[in-house]
């Protein structure tokens, strides 16, 4: 019963991939169909077989290192005014949630007996995910990344080489994540037969929304359980960043039907949302289709997709899952846009703070958790309670954390930045 | 407006296979793109799609992708290809529109398909759009009498070619290959059987289209198929004529009149 309720609830998609009957769906080649039909029943079966469930469960734990810890940042939390919890997926093997994903999605090609895995990347994060899974699961694999990408993010496309990946530069298009999925879409129409494609987010054609949410949701069921063995109560909200939205819609799932608790998701809102230069796609999109999926999508008024922008590579794209918009259209979740020099503000706060430098895409989340934790702390006291998905670490962002702050000269610190950061995220 | 099916009529009283030609709008501009298309129909093209560049077309190869995203750059809109279509159908011949569906959805589909049936358009050829997706635009075609061109491939199961061959108006387009468009060295020969199975499900013509470039290969592929559609060949005769239309227009009517033989060819 409660299985049945799980797979079928009002935020789930039915049958055919639609969330709410209308977001979502599978708009794609019909060259493709019987690939994403096969997966799609693959993936229902292993879902429902104990051993695939238990060998998912086993491998994140001996080799991913969950269950991640819920973690309590104290010095943050009294800044703020409430109980601050970091869900640290930044610990996990490779550095971020996405290890849970391709090691699901690996761990699903082996069971469908195919040999070859292509993935796209943006930050590099999913590639490296995905060169590892493929190394443990002994696969060949392809990853497609934005020639763009490559260069500012060069540092994953070696780890992605070492691993034994190889990674091809997309020049079309702009060049970025988006270019990169269609460039994987083109490879997949023509290798198909013994290829899977191991996408990135919990986006694209049914039944990557779904089949990716479940492959993440660990996150959430895991820290709505932490939350209450720890502090004997669920969180007054959670929060995330959201790009795609795999990290998301991770922990999301767990508090969906938990209506006491605030959701929110914080899209990157790049030179901010009035200048063009952003990618908030829910807060600034419109519906459309992209990537085989009807959601929110930048795009002009013949429909062309919009080039984005973000400082934060991984959630540097015009489209966002679809699962996503239905919560936003219904009002279950709150999506607020960060500027890239808010969660640049954050990413140091958080370093200085807590020790733990975040990923640029979660420090996006650290600013609007902190905005809500100020506000829960006022209404609610101290004890208020928030959970922010620290969903990767930013050792990948160094180099843009150098520009940015002027880091890296020993004669000439970043100590007046910082401070008037600390001010500023402080007020 | 002129359903294509009256392409394939004529082309079967012929005992031949249909000719079938695409470039996108915009490229080199609106109106070139106009001139080189009237230049296909002149030399032989039976029908005529015309592409809508987009930003992410996922099931076009480098060629058809330079020429879209040049068409892009240049300004191209929407509209323009309404215009494109008007002028191109004013020759006579079935013109269709083949498009991904973001750009069709933003237009407004009732919409579109009323604008579209107003410049003469003979239908619409849909990538990304399968029937078991589509029934918004099969809704619109059907009330204004438009065909609708979905795809099959070789990986269709049987159940969903007879689904496709039923939701389908003037033809179906069967893809020859798992892949991209683009020309091949040599056709493939997975079309001849993807052909047989949607004929086994009833009357719609079949229409091979994605590496066919040469007259013969055309005349390989008219010898089992009722049209042959060609497009990143077309695109490629312009593409290597920068700046020079003449050039370019001559190279697309040298190819149309070896691709019109070939599909002559075969069953002589």
């Amino acid at each position: 019963m409660s299985q049945q309720v799980q797979q079928q609830g009002r935020y789930d998609a039915d049958e055919r991939g639609y969330f709410g009957g209308t977001w979502g769906g599978r708009f794609m080649p019909e060259a493709l169909v019987a690939a994403l039909d096969e997966l799609t029943d693959a993936w229902h079966e292993a879902m429902a077989d104990e051993a695939f469930v238990g060998e998912f469960e086993r491998v994140l734990r001996d080799y991913a290192g969950t269950p991640s810890r819920l973690y309590h940042a104290e010095r943050l939390s009294k800044k703020v005014g409430a109980r601050v919890l970091l869900k640290r997926e930044d610990l996990n093997h490779t550095g971020a949630h996405k290890i849970r994903n391709v090691m699901g999605q690996a761990l699903l090609t082996k069971r469908m007996g195919k040999t070859r895995v292509i993935a796209e990347t943006g930050a590099g994060q999913h590639g490296v995910a995905s060169a590892t899974a493929a190394a443990y699961f002994d696969l060949d694999c392809t990853v497609y990344m934005g020639a763009v990408d490559t260069r500012r993010q060069a540092l994953n496309v070696a780890r992605m080489q070492l691993l034994g990946a190889k990674v091809i530069p997309v020049e079309s298009g702009s060049a970025t994540l988006k270019d990169a999925i269609n460039e994987a879409l083109r490879d997949w129409v023509a290798s198909v037969d013994h290829t899977a494609y191991l996408f990135g987010t919990a986006a694209g054609p049914h039944p990557f929304p779904s089949m990716v949410r479940d492959f993440c949701r660990g996150i959430g069921d895991e820290a709505r359980a932490q939350c209450l063995e720890q502090y004997g109560v669920l969180p007054d909200a959670v929060a995330a960043c959201v790009g795609g939205g795999s990290n998301a819609i991770g922990i999301f799932t767990a508090f969906l039907e938990d209506e006491g608790v605030e959701i929110h998701g914080f899209e990157p809102g790049g030179d901010g949302v009035e200048t063009g230069r952003h990618a908030a796609t829910i807060h600034a999109g419109e519906a459309g289709v992209l990537h085989g999926a009807r959601t929110f999508v930048l795009q002009d008024a013949d429909g062309q997709t919009v080039e984005s922008h973000s400082i934060s590579a991984g959630l540097d794209y015009p489209g966002v899952g679809p699962q996503h918009s239905l919560l936003a259209a219904t009002g279950r979740a709150t999506y607020t846009p960060v500027t890239d020099a808010e969660a640049m503000d954050a990413m140091a706060l958080l370093s200085r703070t807590e020790g733990i430098i975040p990923a640029i895409e979660s420090a996006h989340a650290i600013h609007g958790a902190i905005e809500v934790a100020k506000r829960l702390g006022a209404e609610k006291g101290p004890d208020a309670t928030i959970i922010v998905n620290l969903s990767g670490r930013g050792d990948k962002d160094m180099g843009t954390a150098i520009e940015w702050f002027g880091l890296g000269d020993a004669d000439e610190g970043p100590e007046a930045d910082l401070d008037q950061t600390e001010t500023v995220t402080q007020q | 407006m002129t359903s294509t099916s009256t392409a394939f009529e004529k082309a079967r009283a012929e005992d031949r296979a249909a000719l079938i030609g695409y470039l996108p709008a915009g490229y080199p501009t609106v109106d070139g793109s106009i001139r080189a298309m009237q230049v296909m129909v002149e030399a032989g093209c039976d029908a005529i799609e015309i592409g809508l560049p987009y930003s992410d077309p996922v099931m076009d190869g480098p060629t058809i992708q330079a020429a879209a995203q040049a068409a892009l750059d240049g300004g191209v809109r929407t509209a323009d290809v309404l215009r494109v279509v008007e002028a191109v159908a004013g020759t006579g011949v079935p013109t269709l529109v083949m498009t991904y569906w973001n750009p069709i959805e933003r237009y407004g589909v009732e919409r579109w398909a009323t604008d579209l049936a107003a410049a003469g358009g003979a239908g619409m050829i849909t990538p990304d759009i399968t029937p078991d997706h589509g029934a918004e635009w099969i809704a619109a075609a059907d009330a204004h009498d438009l065909d609708k061109v979905f795809l099959v491939a070789p990986s269709s199961t049987d159940d969903r070619i007879a689904m496709t061959a039923r939701e389908s108006r003037g033809f179906v387009y069967a893809a020859a290959v798992m892949g991209v468009t683009g020309a091949r060295e040599a056709t493939s020969d997975l079309a001849g059987p993807l052909v047989r199975r949607v004929r086994a499900t009833g009357d719609v013509p079949v229409a091979v289209g994605i590496g066919v470039s040469t007259g013969d290969q055309a005349a390989e592929v008219a010898g089992f198929a009722d049209g042959v559609i060609v497009g990143s060949a077309f695109v490629r005769a312009l593409l290597d004529h920068p700046g020079d239309e003449a050039g370019g227009l001559d190279a697309l009517r040298a190819l149309t009149t070896d691709l019109a033989e070939g599909v002559r060819r075969a069953r002589t």
